[in-house]
C-alpha cells in the first residue's frame, strides 16, 4: 500500500494566503477546487490555481457593496450533505432599461463539489449543474426543452452580467462579464442554460423556501419575505384546482344520479282539483273549506297550483291544507296579479295569470284545503281553478347544490389562474391583457 | 489477481503490481516512470512534482460500479485553464474503467473501440456510437501534468492534448481523446458521488 512510499497522499487543509493587492489574510475553503478567489478586503479577483495568486481584476469601484445573506464559511445540510458557503456574486439583467439584481451564492462539499443557492426577492432556489443534455422542442407554439420527460416552457433570455463578487468560484469570474442565460420553467423547478463562447452550461434549479436556508445555515433573524410571484414558484393553487374540481365532477354526478332516481320515483299524480268565483263586492265571510281529497304513497311534496282571469288585477289566496284525521296544518298565502299597458316604451306586463307553490314533506293522509280569497272591492267577480298535484319531482335544490360547489371551484380557479398570470407577467411571454379585468397594480412593484 | 513483485531499476525499491495487466507505474519512492518488458522494468522518465490537487479520490481507493468492485490503481493528471482534473485507473474484475474527476463531477467511462471517429468536431455536433445520440458540449485544450501508479498503457512525456467531451439526453456521457494520432473514444456515465459507494478516501481537514 502506498503507506510504504515517502510521500503519503497528504490531507487537503484550508489554504491561508496573503491578497498580493492588499496584503489582506485569505483562506482558500474549496482546496484546490476554486478557479477564482476574491479577497474579502480589497475585492481583487485572484487566480486560485495559481500559487501567486495572480491578479485577475482588481476591485471596480462601481461595484458596490452588497453583504451576503448568507455570510461565506456558514455550514449547512442540504439534501442531506453538509455544505459550506465559499462564493457569492450578484448578476444583473436589463430589461426595458430597468436593472434587476439576483443573488447566487457558491456552495461547496469536497466529496460532492460545487452546488448554487440562487435568491432574487426573497425566491430561492437550490441549483446544480446538469448531467444529462435537455432537447430543444416545439411545444404549445412555444420554445421549450425537454428534460428527463418533463417540458420545460421558455420564459426568459438576458443578458446576465456579474456586478459583485466574493469568494471562491469553480469558473473564472469577472465583474462586468455578461452571459446569455435562459430560463425554462416547470415549477418548482427551473432548467438555466447560459452560454460563455460557443459552449453551453445547463443547471436546475428547485425552489425552496427561505426559512429552510435560515434553519439550515443556522442563520439569525428571519429570511427575507418573498415579494411578487417568481418564475418557477409552485403554485399554491395547482393541487387545490384539480382537487376541487374532481370533487365538483363527483357530486355533480352524485346530484344527477338523485335527480334521475327521484323523477322515476315520483309519481307526480292529480290529488284535487276544483273550479271558484269570487264575487269581489260580495260582503261576508269569503273563506270556505274543500272537499277531502286522498294523498298517497310515501311523505313527499304537495304541489297546488293557482290559475286567474285576472286583468290589471290581484288576487290574494290564504290557503290551509289541513289532515283531516291529525289537525296538522299547513298554511300558506298566495299572491296572483297581473297588469298590462302601453307607455312611451310601447306594451308592458307585469306579473302572471297563474301561480304555483310547492311544499315539502306532506306525509299521507285524509286532507281538505281551507280557501281565503282577498281583494280590492270592486273588482268585479274573479275566476279561479286551484290544481293539487302529489309526489312532484323537485329539482331546484339540486341546482342550488351545484351552484353553491361551483362558487369555490370557480373561485380557486381564477385565484390560480391570477397567480400564473403575475408570474408569466415578468417573462419574456407577458400576457397582453390583463385577466383581472383593469390595469393590474400591486405586486409587481 | 497476481501480484508480480520487481525491483525500481533507478532507486531499487520494491515494485508492488495491485494489476497483473498494468503496462506502466511510477515508483513510490523515487517517481520513475517504469515500463514493464517481457523481463523487467525500465525506467523511462520521471514525474515532475503532481499539483495539488483536491480529488477526494486515492490510489487504493475501493468502490462499485454497475455491482462491479473496482480499486483505483493509478491516475493521469490534466491541466487547463480551469485547473486540473484526474483520470483515475480502475481495476474491475471484467477490465480496467476510468473515473474522472473534475472539481468533484465524476464519470465512468470505458475505452471503446472499433467505433467511428471523427478528426475533429466542433461543439453543438452530434455523433451516434451504440444507437446513443451525442453531441459536443466541450472542448478542452489541456496540458498533461503527470501520472501516478498503475496504468493499462504507456503514458507520459505528453505536451498538449484535446479532449472532446459529448454528452446524450439521458446522461451518457462520452470522450474523444486526441492524446496520439489515432483518436480513441471512450463511452460511459455521470455518476453520482454516492452510488459509487466509494472506501478509502482521502479526509479534508476540517470535514
Amino acid at each position: 500500500m502506498s503507506t510504504g512510499g515517502p510521500n503519503p497522499p497528504s490531507t487537503p487543509h484550508v489554504k491561508a494566503m496573503n491578497c498580493p493587492g492588499c496584503g489582506a489574510a485569505l483562506s482558500l475553503r474549496s482546496f484546490t477546487q476554486a478557479v477564482t478567489v476574491v479577497c474579502d478586503s480589497c475585492h481583487s479577483i485572484l487566480d486560485a490555481q495559481d500559487p501567486q495568486l495572480k491578479i485577475l481584476q482588481r476591485f471596480q469601484k462601481a461595484t458596490g457593496e452588497d453583504p451576503p445573506l448568507i455570510p461565506l464559511g456558514s455550514r449547512g445540510k442540504i439534501r442531506g450533505t453538509l455544505y459550506e458557503a465559499v462564493g457569492f456574486q450578484r448578476r444583473t439583467i436589463q430589461v426595458e432599461g430597468i436593472a434587476y439584481s439576483w443573488h447566487e451564492y457558491v456552495i461547496f462539499n469536497p466529496y460532492k463539489g460545487f452546488r448554487y443557492l440562487t435568491e432574487y426577492n426573497g425566491h430561492w432556489n437550490d441549483t446544480a449543474t446538469l448531467r444529462a443534455l435537455p432537447t430543444l422542442t416545439p411545444y404549445a407554439g412555444q420554445v421549450s426543452v425537454a428534460y428527463l420527460g418533463e417540458n420545460y416552457r421558455h420564459f426568459q433570455t438576458a443578458q446576465a452580467s456579474t456586478t459583485f463578487v466574493l469568494g471562491e468560484f469553480p469558473w473564472q469570474v469577472r465583474v462586468g462579464e455578461a452571459n446569455e442565460v435562459t430560463d425554462y420553467i416547470s415549477p418548482p423547478r427551473v432548467l438555466s442554460s447560459e452560454r460563455s463562447g460557443n459552449e453551453v452550461t445547463w443547471s436546475m434549479g428547485e425552489y425552496i423556501a427561505g426559512r429552510d436556508i435560515w434553519k439550515t445555515f443556522a442563520l439569525p433573524g428571519d429570511p427575507p419575505a418573498p415579494t411578487g410571484v417568481y418564475e418557477n414558484q409552485p403554485s399554491p393553487f395547482t393541487s387545490d384546482t384539480k382537487t376541487i374540481w374532481t370533487i365538483f365532477g363527483a357530486f355533480a354526478i352524485f346530484l344527477l344520479l338523485m335527480m334521475l332516481g327521484f323523477s322515476s320515483f315520483a309519481r307526480d299524480e292529480q290529488a284535487f282539483q276544483g273550479a271558484y268565483t269570487f264575487d269581489t263586492s260580495a260582503r261576508g265571510e269569503a273563506s270556505f273549506v274543500t272537499d277531502p281529497f286522498e294523498l298517497k304513497g310515501r311523505t313527499s311534496t304537495f304541489e297546488l297550483s293557482t290559475t286567474t282571469n285576472v286583468d290589471n288585477n290581484w288576487i290574494y289566496l290564504n290557503y290551509a291544507l289541513i289532515n283531516q284525521d291529525t289537525g296538522q296544518a299547513y298554511d300558506f298565502g298566495r299572491e296572483v296579479s297581473y297588469y298590462h299597458g302601453y307607455d312611451s316604451d310601447g306594451s308592458w306586463t307585469e306579473g302572471s295569470r297563474s301561480d304555483s307553490v310547492a311544499i315539502p314533506s306532506v306525509p299521507p293522509g285524509t286532507y281538505f284545503l281551507r280557501v281565503e280569497p282577498e281583494s280590492d272591492s270592486g273588482h268585479g267577480t274573479i275566476h279561479y281553478e286551484i290544481t293539487t298535484k302529489r309526489d312532484v319531482p323537485q329539482f331546484s335544490f339540486f341546482g342550488i347544490a351545484l351552484l353553491a360547489l361551483l362558487v369555490p371551484a370557480a373561485l380557486i380557479t381564477w385565484r390560480s389562474m391570477n397567480f400564473e398570470h403575475l408570474r408569466w407577467a415578468e417573462s419574456d411571454h407577458a400576457p397582453m391583457e390583463s385577466i383581472t379585468g383593469g390595469d393590474s397594480d400591486g405586486d409587481d412593484d | 489477481m497476481t501480484q508480480p513483485a520487481a525491483n525500481c531499476p533507478n532507486c531499487g525499491a520494491k515494485i508492488l503490481f495491485r494489476w497483473s495487466s498494468s503496462v506502466q507505474t511510477v515508483c513510490e519512492y523515487c517517481k520513475s516512470i517504469l515500463v514493464r518488458t517481457d523481463v523487467d522494468l525500465k525506467k523511462v522518465g520521471q514525474v515532475a512534482d503532481l499539483p495539488p490537487n483536491s480529488s477526494p479520490i486515492q490510489i487504493g481507493t475501493e468502490g462499485v460500479y454497475n455491482h462491479h468492485p473496482f480499486v483505483a490503481v493509478g491516475r493521469i493528471i490534466y491541466e487547463y485553464d480551469q485547473g486540473t482534473w484526474n483520470e483515475w485507473h480502475l481495476v474491475m474484475n471484467n477490465g480496467s474503467a476510468w473515473l474522472s474527476d473534475a472539481q468533484d463531477n465524476y464519470v465512468v467511462t470505458f475505452a471503446a473501440p472499433g467505433r467511428k471517429l471523427p478528426q475533429s468536431a466542433k461543439v453543438s455536433e452530434q455523433f451516434v456510437w451504440d444507437n446513443e445520440a451525442y453531441t459536443v458540449s466541450t472542448i478542452t485544450k489541456a496540458n498533461y501534468r503527470g501520472v501516478e501508479g498503475e496504468l493499462p498503457f504507456q503514458y507520459w512525456d505528453k505536451a498538449d492534448v484535446v479532449f472532446i467531451d459529448l454528452m446524450s439526453e439521458h446522461g451518457k456521457f462520452a470522450t474523444l481523446d486526441y492524446s496520439d494520432e489515432a483518436p480513441v473514444l471512450y463511452l460511459g456515465e455521470s455518476v453520482e458521488f454516492e452510488d459509487l459507494k466509494l472506501k478509502n478516501l482521502r479526509t479534508f481537514e476540517g470535514w
